[in-house]
């Protein structure tokens, strides 16, 4: 079938083409609703503030982990025979593991090219929600006792959801 | 050998880094706007009932965004309007465990078909979640 897209746009790759998408939702809400649009742009130079830095940390994360991490170390350790070990780690590491979702996918998607399963790099999205220095925040509005329960709960359901995502999609 | 690998590992990080970086910059400015057009609204969502606010929660928490400390204030919030803490905990769980916003986003570096099941499951994990929790308080109350 032939396409009628400019070349232009052909040309272009979809992550691009979503910023234009994005950028022309912005266009056609700000002909009907100027405050939204400049409210959306002060959060989103806010967010911008606290992801830059973070983002310096992750290009010198895969930076050493394109130089050092070779793709045989991590089917070791989070690899298809990774057993409860690869598990282990993965708790610990999704606990211990800072920064946003977003910035997160670029490495655990560098992981899994190396080998790492599927299962392991879900669960560690999972654990992540237990976050030590969010947990005062979380007693200081919900208390001790749901706090508590909560967090063994996702550390529960973390490993559940790696297994039932391996089911899904395979290793 | 070793600058060879250095420089190999540095051209492959910084093109990474390019081809993330305009989808990170459209997903930002997606996910302000759902936050201008969402936040100030969640309260007028719930209903009160206590099968359905539970739903309501996970689906709030699952398109909105943004980092952990604001659902538990958010929750926290609501929780004083008097929507109950099963809907509530739903939703803090969707709120950092199911972005529908960031699908394309995820789904770009961990494959669509992880991603949207991760997404899926989530999501009904964030229900069990918060049913197993108020549960297990009621028990220990």
């Amino acid at each position: 079938m032939k396409s009628y897209q400019p070349l232009f746009w052909q040309k272009l790759s979809g992550r691009t083409k979503f910023l234009i998408f994005t950028l022309g939702l912005y266009a056609i809400i700000s002909l009907f609703n100027t405050a939204v649009i400049v409210n959306s742009l002060s959060y989103f130079s806010f967010m911008l503030t606290k992801v830059i830095p973070v983002l310096g940390l992750v290009f010198i994360i895969l930076f050493l982990t394109n130089l050092f991490l070779k793709p045989e170390r991590i089917k070791k350790h989070m690899g298809k025979d990774s057993g409860l070990k690869g598990w282990f780690y993965d708790l610990i590491g999704g606990i211990i593991i800072s920064g946003p979702p977003y910035v997160l996918y670029p490495m655990l998607g560098e992981l899994q090219d190396n080998g790492a399963r599927n299962g392991l790099i879900a669960a560690i999205l999972y654990n992540r929600n237990v976050k030590i220095h969010f947990l005062p925040a979380m007693i200081y509005y919900f208390g001790m006792r749901y706090t508590v329960v909560l967090s063994i709960y996702i550390l529960l359901f973390s490993l559940l959801n790696g297994k039932l995502l391996e089911i899904i999609v395979g290793e | 050998m070793q600058t060879k690998n250095t420089k190999e590992a540095l051209h492959q990080t910084v093109n990474l880094f390019k081809t993330m970086l305009p989808m990170l910059f459209g997903m930002l400015l997606l996910v302000s706007l759902m936050q201008q057009l969402f936040q100030q609204h969640y309260q007028s969502w719930f209903t009160g009932n206590y099968i359905l606010d539970p739903l309501i929660g996970t689906l709030a928490g699952a398109i909105s965004f943004g980092i952990p400390i604001t659902s538990y204030i958010a929750g926290g919030e609501l929780v004083k309007g008097g929507v109950s803490l099963l809907a509530v905990t739903a939703f803090i769980m969707t709120w950092t465990t199911v972005g529908l916003i960031m699908i394309p986003w995820e789904a770009s570096f961990l494959g669509k078909r992880f991603a949207i099941a991760r997404n899926i499951l989530n999501f009904f994990f964030a229900l069990l979640i918060a049913m197993a929790t108020v549960y297990t308080l009621g028990l220990l109350s």
